[in-house]
């Protein structure tokens, strides 16, 4: 046992001074490796964490949302249709939802209007979301212009701004009674956005969507299975700008990686003969090759997932921030919640530090396999 | 010291540190409870639907109430007009949906 | 004791390029004393020598090693003999690096690490630990001399530097047998001279000494107790003297 821990370690101390002789090259293949498990695994990090967070904050997300459409777009749904679909058999209440999108010019962003019923602000008064108020420079009794669709301007009051924490959900809101919102966008009293509906068994939802759509076939039933369903695969990575700079470094790091792991040297095979003539086994010379692989991407393994760790729970990603904002004003500021998969760690590490462990040993295995005697006569 | 123990330590640590990420992800999170609570609060009063990520298009901005041609506008081959829209398509399942 | 009895090596048996290095070879090598192998190049030393240090097997006729000094082998193999040219691989190993040290023409040092790691190289895989050997190294140094480039690379080393260092790294794992191969072809005569010096100490000390060369420097030494003359694969005279 203590034996066979000495050679390991007498192995990898040569391994270590192997690889020291080549410093430079060395490093700088270290770094890439880094920088490419770090960009894979702050990627990973941050979408898993993002669809946990979705998962979990979208739970109280209405059972079912109604829209209404013509010739292929969605429009305003009759306020006439909740009283029909409320008297549907399992349907515990429809609510109207009024909202849409307010472009502000004067500061070129989008902001989501919202009609609030519950604690509904006063006629005049408005909630807005921390990144609102960042953008436009407003705070708590602040006038907010807003110009409503018949050209007027519309001066309402910045009742409170909603906590900062919940910026992920609520940072472009502007949070305004319904009268309010109607006026601003001159919607008659009979229409509303689109309805909410509650269910009392959650079960017969895709039986009632079915009925639904029967009774008014110009609806659309949006589930909440699939409002959630869309969170997992909000990340598509179809050539996501990202995605096409990662495929790049990955793609050259390969090549890199494959070429410097598998050129075996002449000076390398010499090498090899040389271990071999003054008593080394194959399975010795193997050995020592595993473990210069194992020494940089276990390494670049460690370093870029601890790196990518802190840079998407601590830093919230800002490294990201340019490709994630794309051409949005308004850009929300959220910490996410640590979030890692096992499963995702255990993948990441077979698909990096695996295949390069490999590469370094299988092009040795050949040159290890030479009679001792060859070194005699070099 | 001998450079493998240099190693073996520096890979320890490093090792260590990752655990103890991923220790303080999991326990340490009264904060961002908190911040749950408060988003999940704000959703179930407003009834939301969506996570606001990309404020520059209503379908990025609700991906979910979106429908599948609006991405695209009015043709489906039409380019794509913001980055984003890269990240964020929406779900594929619509496709095939009734 | 090394006992050679009718060994013969050819390489590429069976193909057209066949050629016989080795014929007939029959030897008795004494232990603690020093043999020198001469003869003209292509003679056969080399391959003779790689025979009996356990790197390449006969294509027929046996070998044995006797002896308290052989280690490495199974333990109960035999009473004190064995019989290399049956042994697996494995054994065979474990033989060339417990009881043989091999000095080349070339040094065969690895470029780039310290001379203290070059000597510890054969005792790496035996997993021995790092202290005891690195002492055993830093000794065998002072021995030779170099212990102050202990610290250096080794291709900073000059020629005679490099051969002792060689010679230091062959005794790390305390053989009973040294087997070099042209071991003054890189060096001056003064140097010559200094690497019998070194070979009589030890032989002073025990060991079993092989030496093939052909600079009279080595085969007319005082301290060489027989020469054995070799010419297109054979001995000549019939064997060794004593
Ligand atoms: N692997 C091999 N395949 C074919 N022939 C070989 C091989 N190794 C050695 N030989 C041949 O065997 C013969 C003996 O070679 P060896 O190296 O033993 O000679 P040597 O006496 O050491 O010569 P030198 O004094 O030049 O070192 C040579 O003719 C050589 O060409
Ligand atoms: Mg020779």
């Amino acid at each position: 046992m203590n034996r066979t821990v000495e050679r390991h370690r007498n192995i990898l101390d040569f391994a270590l001074s192997s690889l020291l002789r080549r410093k430079g090259k060395n490093l700088s293949l270290w770094v890439v490796y880094t920088i490419v498990v770090f960009l894979i695994a702050a990627i990973v990090f941050y979408t898993h964490a993002l669809k946990r967070e979705a998962a979990l904050v979208l739970q109280g997300a209405p059972d079912m949302v109604v829209q209404k459409m013509v010739a292929g777009r969605q429009d305003l749904v009759p306020v006439a249709y909740a009283g029909k679909i409320a008297a549907l058999r399992g349907v515990s209440s429809v609510r109207p939802r009024c909202w849409g999108y307010y472009f502000d010019p004067i500061s070129g962003a989008n902001y989501t209007l919202v009609a609030s019923e519950s604690p509904s602000p006063a006629p005049g008064a408005v909630d807005i979301g921390s990144g609102v108020a960042r953008v436009l420079r407003v705070g708590r009794g602040d006038l907010l212009p807003i110009r409503s669709s018949s050209g007027a301007p519309m001066l309402l009051t910045v009742r409170k701004v909603l906590p900062c924490v919940s910026e992920l959900v609520a940072a472009d809101l502007i949070v305004m009674s319904e009268g309010d919102l109607r006026d601003l966008f001159r919607i008659p009293r009979d229409l509303a956005t689109d309805l909410a509906v509650t269910v009392a068994n959650s079960d017969e939802l895709a039986t009632l969507a079915v009925k639904i759509s029967q009774r008014f076939p110009d609806s659309r039933p949006i589930l909440k299975s699939e409002i959630l369903r869309t969170y997992d695969s909000i990340f598509d990575w179809r050539g996501g700008m990202m995605v096409v700079v990662l495929a790049v470094a990955v793609l050259s790091f390969v090549i890199f990686a494959w070429d410097k792991a598998t050129g075996l040297s002449a000076e390398e095979r010499k090498e090899i003969g040389i271990l071999k003539s003054v008593g080394w086994e194959t399975g010795d010379v193997l050995l020592l090759k595993f473990w210069e692989g194992a020494v940089i991407s276990l390494s670049a393994f460690l370093c870029g997932v601890v790196l990518a760790y802190f840079q998407v729970f601590f830093l919230s990603a800002s490294l990201f921030e340019p490709a994630l904002k794309g051409w949005a004003v308004l850009y929300p500021r959220f910490r996410l919640v640590p979030e890692v998969d096992p499963y995702q760690l255990v993948v990441l590490f077979f698909l990096t530090v695996v295949p390069y462990t490999i590469a370094t040993i299988v092009p040795s295995w050949r040159a290890a396999t030479v009679d001792p005697d060859a070194a005699m006569r070099s | 010291m001998r450079k493998s123990t240099v190693f073996v330590l520096v890979t320890a640590a490093n090792a260590i540190l990752l655990s103890i990420f991923l220790l303080h992800g999991k326990y340490d999170r009264g904060e961002a409870a908190a911040a749950r609570s408060a988003s999940a609060e704000i959703v179930r009063k407003l009834r939301l639907t969506d996570l606001c990520l990309f404020t520059e298009a209503r379908y990025t901005r609700h991906p979910s109430m979106t429908d599948f041609q609006s991405p695209f506008q009015d043709h489906p081959l039409a380019l794509e007009h913001f980055p984003s829209g890269a990240l964020v398509t929406p779900p594929g399942f619509r496709r095939e949906g009734p | 004791m090394i006992e050679l009895l009718r060994v013969t090596k050819s390489f590429h048996p069976g193909k057209s390029n066949q050629f016989t290095a080795l014929q007939d070879v029959s030897l008795t090598v004494e232990p603690a004393r020093v043999t020198a192998l001469k003869g003209p190049s292509g003679s056969g030393k080399t391959t003779l020598l790689t025979l009996i240090g356990c790197m390449a097997r006969p294509t027929s006729g046996r070998i044995l090693l006797r002896g308290a000094g052989i280690r490495g082998i199974p333990a109960g193999a035999g009473n004190g003999e064995v019989e290399i040219t049956g042994l697996p691989e494995r054994f065979l190993t474990g033989i060339r690096r417990e009881t043989f040290g091999f000095i080349f023409q070339h040094f065969n040092l690895v470029k780039g690490i310290t001379v203290l790691e070059n000597v510890m190289l054969p005792a790496y895989p035996t997993g021995e630990r790092c202290g005891a050997v690195s002492q055993r190294a830093m000794e065998l140094l002072a021995l030779f001399n170099v212990a102050r480039h202990a610290a250096s690379r080794v291709d900073r080393l000059s020629g005679g530097e490099a051969q002792r260092v060689a010679i230091a790294r062959s005794l790390i794992n305390r053989p009973s047998i040294i087997v070099a191969d042209e071991p003054t072809a890189h060096l001056d005569t003064r140097l010559s001279r200094e690497f019998m010096q070194i070979v009589r100490s030890l032989k002073a000390e025990g060991k079993t000494i092989l030496v093939a060369s052909h600079d009279p420097i080595v085969y007319d030494s005082p301290f060489v107790d027989s020469v054995v003359e070799m010419r297109d694969g054979r001995i000549l005279g019939g064997g060794a003297t004593p």
